[in-house]
């Protein structure tokens, strides 16, 4: 039986572009709660954007010449990369360690890596002063190869590439692609291999950045560990986000998950609590170590010391121990409450090392206007409307087209 | 399976290796700057009279706005460099009496700046001017996140920003004059030349008025050495300058990162491949894949 039949029916018989013209239509009721919210934001924060380009960054931001980078910098970059972690250590599972258990979730938290990588790289470009010259460190007439950040712009733009390879089967499925899909296909493994590589280098090298602002940062955030620690910590930020993006569309995208990935789901979440619980335990462990090393008790009676003990105890260390008894107790409830608090953590982490604990002793410290918070949250607002665009056309939840099934990757 | 895991085996210890090596090559000391065939500046703190001639005519030479008459030094009030001027005069109280002290981009030996800048637009020039390059930068600012002095100034009320921050006059050194504001200081604080012969000089002042002079040489060392040199009469830290500034230089805390970069990039997919290959052949018990 040929395919183009299969996938004619799967149509019901309209022509491609037909077909491509009704799948971009909207799908789905139009008043939700996320609608309401996001709507009204998302058209603030264009509105925003072009004020920043009208008028300068200065205009939109309190960044100012002490703290030349702000929320957009500090959370949609630094925070957002780390929470995309969980697509390196998943594929790194699946495709390398060849635990299929995780399979079925494989390709959602891939798309949401590349959409984080997309939009997190959109937020540089509003952020940069001179966005045309973005292709400067591309093309080659001017690689400034010494630069941890000129290594991070390449890794971005690689690991984008690597991650829509690796989610490319399921849009040749979507579009019936047969031939498309088995070479697509066929490139994962090369793909993923690449992908940790990019993703160790530059989950680390975000950590790197900061290295050179060592007079800048408290030094209960500077020493000379941050990549390592910013490694250790994006296993859990991204696993933790696999897990409370996974409950959430649990219930949202309920209609296309089958019950047998539903039942599965707990398991994942299971296995998913104990590897953060080592991941965060190595994780506070270094964090002591470096507190011992540097001395840094001294610093602790102040306010500073504080912020640093609540970061460390609350939302290291008590999401550690909840993640330990989710696995013994199996609670699924305590674990999903231990990735929320992981994951408040590792904001305020990330914040912390950019942030606030950057020029902590500045004259006019800095704090984001209402319009750096607005365009924030548009960036992640635009991201969750293009995720669920994909999720409700492609195969990502639901099963792939019987005719994707017969061919083994 | 057994060659597999040989092989795996060998791949992990090699990456051990690498990545050992590489963190080995990464604490190499730091080289102190040898080469100190550049030009710099030595500002003799002592001999300045806090008149802004410098101020003036570097505002002049690189189209900057005037300097207004009213902002002038005082003690207790502290005036920094800005997008709008690339030098200033500050005024401060000493337990020697009251001192001027010159700020403006260092010019160092091995500039954070340009280390940080992933255009190049933050260049270092054989004659020791720290530059930046319209047409490379693309306004990232990581090079006023990298620099120990705060030096680059961002404008950020401009479409097309620049970075302003002091070049030690470029383009006038190029054509064979020295820098505006060196040009410009009638009490003679400010002497242009070349680096290695500035220290000789700073050191011969020190050596021959023994009691005029705090006996360092602010820049010889500092953030591995810089163009700009400072003598002054009393501890620095009185002049508002940061004394505590690492004695290598800023990009050397990069380099063990940067350096363990070619051997991740050659170990880690052959290690991925190696384990790929080696759990492959177990029987998928739990493949989905019927």
């Amino acid at each position: 039986m040929s395919d183009t039949k299969v996938i004619d029916q799967e149509r019901n018989g309209k022509s491609t572009w037909k077909f491509l013209a009704d799948e971009l239509k909207p799908k789905g009721k139009p008043f939700t709660w996320f609608n309401i919210i996001s709507v009204p934001v998302i058209t603030a924060g264009i509105v925003i954007i072009v004020l920043r380009f009208i008028h300068g960054l200065g205009y939109v931001s309190n960044i100012d010449q002490e703290v030349p980078w702000g929320l957009w910098k500090g959370f949609n970059v630094v925070t957002g990369v780390a929470f995309a972690g969980g697509a390196y250590v998943l594929t790194f599972i699946v495709y390398i360690l060849n635990v299929q258990k995780f399979k079925s979730i494989v390709r959602v938290t891939v798309l949401n890596g590349f959409l984080a990588y997309v939009f997190y790289a959109g937020a540089l470009v509003l952020d940069l002063g001179r966005p045309l010259k973005i292709i400067n460190p591309i093309i080659g007439n001017s690689f400034g190869a010494n630069s941890v950040l000129f290594l991070i712009a390449w890794h971005f733009l690689l690991y984008m590439i690597a991650q829509l390879i690796e989610f490319s089967p399921a849009i040749a499925e979507w579009l019936g692609a047969k031939r498309a899909r088995k070479v697509l296909s066929s490139m994962t493994l090369a793909a993923v291999i690449m992908g940790i590589t990019l993703s160790t280098l530059h989950q680390s090298g975000l950590g790197a950045l900061f290295l050179m602002a060592k007079e800048k940062i408290h030094p209960l955030w500077y020493n000379e560990f941050i990549p390592i620690l910013f490694l250790v910590s994006s296993v859990f930020a991204g696993l933790s986000m696999v897990i409370f993006e996974g409950s959430i569309s649990k219930k949202v995208f309920a209609d296309k998950i089958s019950e047998k990935n539903k039942t599965g789901h707990k398991g994942i979440i299971h296995t998913f609590s104990q590897i953060c619980a080592f991941a965060m335990f190595i994780y506070f462990f270094m964090h002591i170590i470096v507190f011992i090393h540097g001395k840094n008790w001294t610093y602790l009676n102040s306010r500073m010391g504080l912020w640093y003990l609540v970061e460390m105890i609350g939302f290291v260390l008590v999401p550690m121990v909840l993640f330990f008894i989710s696995y013994r107790k199996v609670n699924i409830t305590l674990a999903k409450v231990a990735a929320i608090v992981t994951m408040v953590g590792i904001v305020i982490n990330r914040l912390n090392v950019s942030i606030i604990a950057f020029r902590w002793d500045a004259e006019v410290p800095y704090y984001p206007t209402w319009m750096e918070v607005v365009v924030t949250f548009t960036i992640i607002f635009v991201e969750v409307w293009v995720f669920r665009w994909v999720v409700n056309r492609m195969p990502v939840y639901n099963e792939s087209p019987a005719w994707a099934k017969e061919h083994k990757h | 399976m057994g060659v597999d895991r040989r092989n795996f085996l060998k791949a992990l210890g090699l990456t051990g290796v690498a990545l050992g090596t590489g963190k080995q090559l990464g604490a190499a000391p730091a080289e102190s700057v040898e080469d100190d065939e550049f030009y710099g500046i030595l500002y003799d703190s002592t001999w300045c009279a806090g008149c802004q001639g410098c101020e003036i005519a570097c505002a002049e030479a690189n189209g900057l706005p005037e300097v207004p008459l009213e902002d002038v030094p005082e003690v207790g009030k502290i005036r920094k460099t800005d997008e709008h001027r690339r030098t200033v005069i500050n005024a401060y109280e000493t337990s020697q009496g009251e001192f001027f002290m010159k700020t403006q981009c260092m010019q160092c030996a091995q500039p954070a700046c340009a280390a940080a800048c992933l255009t190049k637009a933050m260049y270092k020039t054989k004659d020791g001017s720290v530059i930046w390059r319209e047409n490379k930068c693309m306004g990232c600012r990581y090079c006023m996140i990298s620099c120990p002095f705060d030096m680059p100034k961002f404008e950020y009320h401009s479409t097309n920003p620049k970075i302003e921050k002091c070049d030690m006059c470029f383009e006038r050194v190029k054509e064979g004059k020295v820098p505006a504001c060196v040009e410009a200081c009638p009490a003679e604080a400010l002497t242009f030349g070349n680096r290695r012969e500035l220290i000789a000089e700073a050191r011969r002042r020190i050596a021959e008025f023994p009691g005029m002079y705090h006996d360092v040489i602010y820049g010889e060392h500092e953030a591995g050495g810089t163009g700009w040199l400072y003598l002054s009469a009393v501890p620095f830290d009185e002049l508002g300058l940061n004394t505590k500034l690492q004695k290598k230089s800023y990009p050397e805390l990069t380099k063990g990162f940067l350096y363990s970069v070619p051997s991740v990039f050659v170990l880690a997919p052959a290690l991925l491949l190696g384990i790929h290959s080696a759990t492959k052949d177990k029987p998928a018990k739990e493949d989905d894949n019927e």
